[in-house]
């Protein structure tokens, strides 16, 4: 095993490449991609002409796109993958510094409006080969069995078209695949196969949310992780540096950089690094292929079926602004659905003040979880539930500048007060919740009419919480706050406007007056268009979405393969 | 509130440059950083310049014995100069660098109209005047522009401020933090413990213990 970042190219800047500048040229071309496991290294990429009638071009390269374009190549299938961003090497490219790592997440311009507008960008957008995976928090979660029935079996929100025992199923090959560290039993739900590495040694922060759930009376567990807790293949061990969601500079993290893309550049997948798809054409009714900006020009990539994995803003983004003469409403918009029911989750915290050194910037920011109130349908007492859905808890690990934003923005600080308080930084612990918003049609993707630098509209973000949402913020917050005073925090305080993660705008259904695809991806209206990626979410339950969004585009692969095999 | 300590007396992040805690590129970033000094301005023009500094001195003071303070109006300045973006804005808000020219030249312009100075020659609790009425949306003279005053405070000034000052090494001294870690990290995750390589906290009357402890964090 090598020790990333000692003595070679990484910690010589004068053996880089000439010239590679990974945010403005991009690598992946002239037969090669990057070896992201090995500094300096190359793999061989197939590639394809733009004439050439792949049999997919996928549009992004994160959870859902890049996990879908390792397994179609797998199946056999010639696959492009195209991502906005750029072809990082972790080992060479990531600085352990808060502002430099902003080059992970997509900062183009976007709108945001409603009563509770959005913070976009580093809270939950990225720009990169990988997608927001490279950095994502690595929570990997499974969604509660019932949750894919919420409509029948719950009373809210919408039900989902696939069993839960089949989404366990592709649950169980994903942990596999990104060799999650977790814990020995999992407290909840039906019963899982063994994690595949032991669970991390829980830090400071993750212990006052292990006390405090055992005052309360619930069960916690250390969090299953896509990081690994011992070696796998050229990924070492975390080393609990902590700038988890500033992208993983030692490749513990289990990020699709570094799991799903190299398999499937092995497999023959191409990846087009700094190509932004701007539009898919249609003809007769059928996708051909996808217009895309790269190198300074718009190219025309022919293809035999396109999949749109853009996450829940720029899926809907692009299938809008590919309306034309056969789709005026933009494409697989039949529905009238395409954009509608975006779903964030609810990221309230409460914080608190603790006698002891917690230095919580130690190890990967949520060691520990409790996921009591997703399964909880009833509680009792000052914590009986007043609204549908369910939320889970985590352990936090703020950054000086994310921390530092959080006192002023959330708590109000400014001036002496609060250089003062943030001196306190070593001995704050947090609770932090990720909590199921209801889809509302309301809560929508549309244009704008302002442009961005490719010339294309940009999206309009509209958000505004429902009484449930609301409803289900108090008791979220009242909870964590007792259990915050309970594990030893002193002036806990609420942080109450947070929000995380990215669902709905094509949501997946059994009828096409009421979804925009079907239980395999594909839209009701374009036989060859498919969207896979958070944006098929009917509800979004209370966990972090993206192993769901994994399993899904393993699931999808398979049905394709079914399908065409 | 505690007044600003030395909590971590003799704790400089940046003795572990050459520490396992850092790699190249995180070296090759703060040095870039490091580079930027007090008057290092590109965006800002001469008279912007003065009022970003004066709000600067009030978001995030800074000691006035600070032989080298952090250069936050040059930070904030840098991020304009190189447009580094949020990724989303309020549409009452214009992006980044336009929303910036105006709110600043608005902030003086209530300057004028209030105390009849511009906003840098006003006193600090004068100056605190006007950022609390910007903070509250109280503030809606023509020269805003429609923008209002509240999101410029909120979105703007605050993010933006507290931000550069926080990715500054004095700042992490100040806060105790343990900075860059690539590709070390950390191995000492309990209650109460810390690495060699991590800042010891003063404990009173233990302040020479934690400063012989945070001259060796470069070890």
């Amino acid at each position: 095993m090598r020790i990333p970042g000692l003595g070679n190219a990484a910690d010589n800047p004068k053996h880089a490449t000439p010239g590679d500048d990974p945010e403005h040229h991009p690598r992946a071309r002239d037969g090669r991609a990057p070896n992201v496991m090995r500094i300096g290294e190359w793999v061989p990429m197939r590639q394809h002409r733009d004439d050439e009638e792949v049999d997919f071009a996928i549009v992004g390269t994160g959870a859902g796109g890049g996990t879908l374009a390792c397994r179609l190549a797998e199946r056999g299938f010639s696959v492009v993958a195209f991502d906005a961003g750029p072809y990082f090497r972790p080992l060479e490219d990531f600085a352990s510094d808060e502002s430099h790592q902003s080059k992970l997440y997509w900062t183009d311009e976007r709108i945001v409006d409603g009563e509770n507008p959005l913070q976009m960008g580093s809270n939950n957008s990225g720009k990169a080969v990988g997608g927001s995976t490279v950095h994502y928090a690595m929570v990997a979660l499974r969604f509660r069995p019932d949750w894919f029935k919420a409509r029948t079996l719950m009373g809210y929100g919408a039900d989902w078209p696939i069993d839960w025992r089949e989404m366990w199923h592709y649950y169980d090959q994903v942990e596999d695949d990104l060799k999650i560290s977790g814990p020995v039993s999992y407290p909840w739900g039906p019963h899982r196969r063994r994690y595949h590495r032991r669970a991390h040694e829980i830090n400071a922060a993750a212990k006052v949310l292990a006390r405090g759930a055992e005052a309360m009376g619930i069960d916690w567990t250390p969090t299953p992780l896509a990081t690994v807790s011992a070696p796998h293949g050229d990924a070492p061990p975390c080393v609990y540096r902590g700038f988890c969601t500033l992208g993983c500079s030692t490749n513990a993290k289990q990020s699709v950089l570094v799991s799903y893309l190299p398999r499937a550049l092995k497999a023959g997948a191409e990846i087009r690094d700094l190509a932004m798809v701007g539009r898919i054409e249609t003809k007769n009714g059928r996708a051909t292929g996808v217009h895309y900006h790269r190198e300074g020009q718009w190219r025309f990539q022919r293809a035999k079926n396109v999949v749109v994995a853009g996450y829940a803003i720029e899926t809907p983004r692009l299938l809008l602004n590919s309306a034309n003469q056969e789709f005026p409403d933009g494409l697989a918009n039949s529905s009238g659905l395409v954009g509608r029911n975006l779903m964030v989750q609810g990221n309230q915290a409460v914080w608190g003040v603790f006698d002891e050194e917690i230095r919580s910037y130690k190890g990967p920011p949520s060691l520990a979880i409790s996921e009591h109130w997703n399964y909880d349908d009833t509680g009792h007492g000052p914590f009986a539930k007043d609204f549908f859905g369910g939320y889970s808890y985590m352990s936090q690990g703020p950054l000086p500048q994310l921390w530092a934003n959080t006192q002023a923005s959330a708590h109000g600080l400014w001036g002496e007060a609060l250089v003062a308080e943030m001196q306190r930084y070593n001995h704050v612990a947090g609770l932090k919740v990720v909590s199921e918003y209801m889809p509302q049609e309301r809560n929508r993707v549309t244009l704008s009419d302002v442009k961005d630098q490719y010339g294309l509209p940009v999206a309009r973000i509209t958000y505004s919480w429902c009484d449930n949402d609301k409803a289900l913020n108090r008791h979220a917050l009242k909870f964590m706050r007792e259990a915050l005073v309970a594990a030893g925090g002193r002036e806990v305080w609420d942080q109450g406007d947070d929000t995380c993660h990215l669902n709905g705008t094509a949501r997946m259904g059994s009828d096409p007056r009421t979804s925009v695809v079907d239980a395999d991806c594909r839209s009701w209206d374009i036989p060859n268009l498919y969207v896979c990626d958070g944006s098929v979410f009917p509800t979004v339950g209370g966990v972090n979405p993206s192993l769901t969004i994994q399993a899904i585009a393993l699931r999808t692969a398979d049905r394709i393969s079914a399908r065409n095999g | 509130m505690l007044p600003r300590r030395d909590l971590y007396p003799g704790y400089d992040v940046l003795a572990k440059r050459d520490s396992p805690s850092w790699n190249a590129k995180t070296r090759a970033v703060l040095d870039e950083r490091l580079a930027i000094g007090p008057e290092t301005r590109r965006f800002f023009d001469e008279a912007e310049w003065l009022t970003m500094k004066a709000i600067a001195d009030r978001i995030v003071p800074q000691p006035a014995d600070r032989a080298d303070p952090v250069p936050v109006a040059a930070l904030v300045d840098h991020k304009l100069a190189t447009d580094t973006r949020d990724g989303y804005r309020n549409p009452e808000l214009p992006e980044e660098r336009g929303a910036w020219r105006l709110g600043l030249k608005a902030l003086d312009a209530e300057a004028q109209a209030r105390f009849g100075a511009r906003f840098h020659e006003l006193g600090a609790w004068a100056q605190d005047d006007l950022l609390k009425r910007a903070e509250a949306g109280e503030l809606t003279g023509a020269a805003w522009a429609g923008m209002p005053s509240r999101l410029f405070f909120h979105k703007r000034i605050l993010p933006d401020v507290v931000k550069a000052y926080y990715a500054h090494p004095t700042a992490w001294n100040e806060i105790g933090w343990g900075g860059p870690a690539s590709p070390r990290g950390y191995v000492r995750m309990d209650f109460d413990r810390r690495d060699p390589w991590e800042a010891a906290e003063a404990k009173p009357g233990r302040e020479d213990e934690a400063h012989a402890e945070n001259l060796l964090v470069g070890r």
